[in-house]
């Protein structure tokens, strides 16, 4: 077992290191295009190629990473083009509201779509089919889109919810909560619906499998199967389903923090990137990747806990 | 599974459907004809643009600053600047169409050759493949595209080129499947022999068969791909002269307050674009890959059936069984779905009785009806199998007439031995944990009790060390020891009867018959009652007292066994005789 931690751990630190230099390729790639970001459409030709030599942008992009990666390990991101605020400093505002939305929507994921999941297979007719319908509804709904709506609906034509903002939940825990509300319902949306249609799978699987049979022609009430045997022969292979969510739940908060002007990381990923202030820029992506393998490395130890085979290897 | 249930995809081949007549079954079903239809339109109106958008992309009119809809000149409305929407989303629509022809071609030219090359060669290629597919599968895409926005600029068209790659693994992994499946057919070894080239054969054989499932992945894609553009554009990451779907969304949305339903128009349009292309998708997964047959039986219909059988049951209960019969069936019928409204009936009308101790074996071939028999004694029948009439007797009552006593009967006075018993043990818990558990299911009495009374029992069903035993996972415990956990398992409640479905067919010889040996010692000192299902008259002529032959759903001869053994009064069951002898002489 310790063979298998070590090698994912390397498996993740692979995918780091590809992750952040592929982004820094990108961002970092153009650097005459950064500098005249930042100089504005009046500058000259001779000011813009003076800012590339200052910021160090005219060197091989492979020595810049190098030098970024060389900071980024012993937990410097580097400082704004613009302000020279620190990227760590920056980020340490904005991680917890975009870490609120995330753990939020995917607890919440967990919870819903493992009683709707059981509940559709279980019960199948006129509940299955609804779930199926609101799958497909869900998951075609991109979450900006039912951001929009969700503002349109609850924060101009009823008024219940703030439309905008974000309130830290040290300053009011009701406003914190009312703050996110429909931000994690806008992220919830498509979440359940992949995630609950895939556990509906999942248990219908077990469900199929000789050993419920037996269980049954044992006596055990139906509803003890299902709660201890098939649930927990299911969550493996639902809890690879939220771990592999979580890449697209990331990406969606990006969306969602616009539409409700949330001060987190996908703001910043973007404002940054507009005004091409691209160290700033790379802090998010760091912490984007940082998140999905942390919540991967989670789901694979989980699966490993609930699964007897892996567990004894 | 050991069932015999008669499975519909088996018996029905999945309908080759030439080019024609999926355009067809996709116009004709409701759903696919307005998804296209729907399609077309937003087709029609990118192309259009041109020559039908009443403005100009970028046509202010600053008499229509925040028009509301319906305004005169303005159907949509207009924007903060005083743009028209409609003629936006019209100019936007061409953007769009470009986009996911852009994202369409690069994914599935990626995807699809890299599929089918990994899949035909496999090897050194594949494994190289799927890495990069593992790769580029976790990579962040919209966290990807902003980053691209710093070296290109605001350039929509190379960021769907590029998430044109990041999804190409989709088609990869369906292609590579689809080949391998494929590889190991028999045509394609065939085609091989023949002396076609490789490259005919991917092309004839292979591009045939993954045609289906790219088209219906295609159609994911498709709404993906609108998706993340739309939400590109909307991040302000699209040129912000070029009219777009996103990009007015995102206008619109910035000036929420001043024109509330300026959000809506290209909102619906991006929403109903995704949905009808998800919809459309799986509409093209019917068409193209299950059987146009529903099977599933209607609500009402199955209660109808139900009530039915039961109005039978009340009418007759003149023929009780006798008081040594721990186990009676009569004018047992049992049927599965063919149709909503239809049921075909698989067992006949069966009687049978067991009496206390005896060993009755159920024989037939397969699809005669004798697991259904047993199922339904156990009441284990799959959920789509409709009971049509009869009752069975346990404790002279009729399990099939209530409910509760079916419950009752299940697990305290009628026991199971599957078939395979590896497969019949939960994965997920140690032996001891669901022994004890479902003992205490059936039984009342503490854990600790259960415990031991399941220690003694293990011991004696031929387990050396059952503690041990109780300690381990299926996983890491043998066949023959699986089958007398599970054969443990079934005595514990000290039931009267045992129902075995071919309780030895899945292991190996030597430990057939031991665990044979198992079975008639237990009927022996406990006064068991035993039904035995199986194909083999062996077993039935070393164990049984009694036996029953059955074929097509009815029992066609029932015999004590040496008179079955030296005088069959069927010609079905000679011929069954006679077919078994054949088989041991070529074993000998």
């Amino acid at each position: 077992m310790m063979l298998s931690v070590l090698k994912r751990l390397l498996r993740s630190a692979v995918i780091v290191l590809i992750v952040t230099f592929a982004t820094f390729s990108l961002m970092f790639g153009n650097g005459p295009g950064i500098a005249r970001a930042i100089l504005g459409y009046q500058a000259t030709e001779g000011d813009v190629q003076r800012k590339v030599v200052q910021l160090g942008l005219d060197r091989p992009l492979l020595v810049q990473y190098g030098d970024w990666l060389g900071n980024a390990v012993t937990g410097n991101l580097g400082e704004s083009f613009f302000t020279g605020q620190t990227v760590t400093s920056a980020l340490a505002t904005r991680v917890p509201v975009t870490l609120t939305l995330v753990v939020l929507t995917m607890i919440l994921t967990i919870i819903i779509s493992v009683l709707l999941g059981v509940a559709a297979a279980v019960y199948g007719g006129w509940l299955d089919r609804a779930l199926q319908f609101v799958a497909v509804l869900g998951a075609a709904a991109p979450s900006f889109i039912i951001a929009i709506g969700l503002v349109f609906a609850f924060a101009i034509a009823v008024r219940i919810f703030p439309a905008t903002g974000y309130v830290s939940p040290d300053i009011s825990l009701g406003g914190w909560l009312l703050s996110v509300t429909l931000p994690v319902i806008s992220l919830l949306v498509g979440s359940v619906a992949n995630a609950a249609s895939q556990f509906r799978g999942a248990v219908l699987d077990v469900l199929s499998r000789d050993f419920v049979r037996t269980l049954r022609a044992r006596g055990i009430p139906g509803s003890h199967i299902i709660f201890r045997h098939v649930l927990r022969n299911a969550g493996g292979p639902g809890l690879t389903v939220l771990s592999l969510q979580t890449l697209g739940l990331v990406g969606g908060a990006i969306f969602v923090e616009l539409v409700f002007a949330l001060p987190g990381i996908g703001q910043l990923a973007n404002l940054s990137t507009q005004n091409g202030d691209v160290p700033m820029a790379m802090g998010p992506v760091v912490v984007t990747i940082i998140i999905v393998l942390v919540v991967n490395f989670i789901g694979d130890f989980a699966n490993t806990m609930l699964n007897p085979k892996a567990r004894t290897r | 599974m050991s069932a015999e249930t008669p499975n519909p995809a088996a018996t029905e081949a999945p309908v080759p459907v030439a080019g024609r007549s999926v355009m067809k079954r996709l116009v004709t079903n409701p759903m696919g004809a307005i998804c296209l239809a729907y399609l077309l339109f937003v087709i029609f109106l990118g192309l259009s643009s041109p020559f039908l958008a009443p403005f100009q992309p970028n046509q202010a009119d600053l008499n229509a600053v925040n028009a509301g809809p319906f305004e005169p000149g303005h159907l949509l409305g207009a924007d903060s600047a005083g743009r028209d929407i409609l003629s936006q989303l019209m100019w936007g629509t061409s953007q769009t169409l470009l986009g996911s022809v852009l994202v369409l071609t690069i994914s599935v030219a990626a995807g699809v050759t890299g599929g089918l090359l990994a899949g035909f060669y496999r090897g050194k290629f594949e494994t190289a493949a799927d890495w990069v597919n593992d790769v580029i599968m976790s990579l962040p895409s919209i966290v990807l595209l902003i980053a691209l926005y710093a070296l290109t600029g605001p350039n929509v068209m190379v960021a769907m080129a590029v998430f044109g790659l990041l999804v190409a693994p989709t088609y990869y992994r369906l292609v590579r499947a689809v080949v391998v499946g494929v590889r190991t057919e028999l045509y394609v070894d065939a085609a091989k022999v023949v002396g076609l080239s490789d490259q005919r054969i991917i092309g004839r054989h292979v591009l045939w068969a993954v045609r289906a499932p790219v088209v219906i992945q295609s159609s994911f894609i498709l709404a993906a791909g609108i998706g993340i553009q739309a939400g590109v554009e909307f991040l302000g990451l699209g040129d912000p002269k070029q009219a777009s779907w996103g990009g007015t969304l995102q206008n619109a949305n910035n000036n929420i307050y001043n024109n509330r339903f300026g959000v809506l128009w290209p909102a619906l349009l991006v929403t109903l674009t995704i949905l009808a292309l998800v919809l459309l998708g799986n509409v093209l997964r019917d068409v193209l890959q299950s059987s146009a047959r529903n099977k599933t039986l209607r609500k009402d219909r199955r209660r109808e059936l139900a009530r039915k059988a039961q109005q039978e049951r009340t009418a007759a209960t003149s023929d009780l069984p006798a008081q040594d019969v721990v186990l009676s069936i009569r004018g047992l019928r049992v049927g599965y779905p063919d149709g909503p409204d239809s049921v075909r009936e698989v067992v006949h009308g069966v009687d049978l009785d067991v009496r206390r101790g005896e060993i009755h074996g159920l024989v037939g071939e397969s699809g005669s009806g004798k697991s259904q028999m047993a199922f339904s004694t156990l009441g284990i029948l799959p959920k789509e199998a409709v009971i049509l009439g009869g009752s069975i007797y346990q404790g002279g009552e009729d399990i099939l007439a209530d409910d509760k006593s079916m419950k009752k009967a299940r697990g305290h006075r009628i026991g199971y031995i599957p078939q395979e018993p590896m497969s019949n043990l939960d994965p997920s818990f140690t032996i001891g944990a669901q022994l004890v558990y479902g003992l205490r299911a059936v039984k009342t009495i503490s854990a600790k009790e259960a415990k031991k009374q399941l220690t003694t029992l293990l011991a004696k069903v031929g387990i050396r060390d059952p503690e041990g035993i109780m300690r381990l996972y299926p996983h890491e415990i043998s066949g023959g020891m699986a089958q007398r956990v599970l054969i443990c398992g079934a005595v514990a409640a000290d039931p009267d009867l045992i129902v075995a479905d071919e309780p030895t067919t899945a292991l190996d010889v030597t430990v057939q018959a031991e665990v044979l040996e198992l079975l008639r010692q237990l009927s022996k000192e406990r006064g068991l009652a035993m039904i035995l299902v199986t194909h083999n008259l062996g077993v039935v002529a070393d164990l049984c007292d009694t036996v029953s032959v059955m074929k097509s759903g009815r029992i066609v001869e029932h015999n004590d066994v040496e008179s079955l053994f030296e005088d069959p009064q069927q010609d079905y069951t000679k011929e069954l005789l006679e077919s078994t002898r054949r088989v041991e002489l070529l074993e000998v």
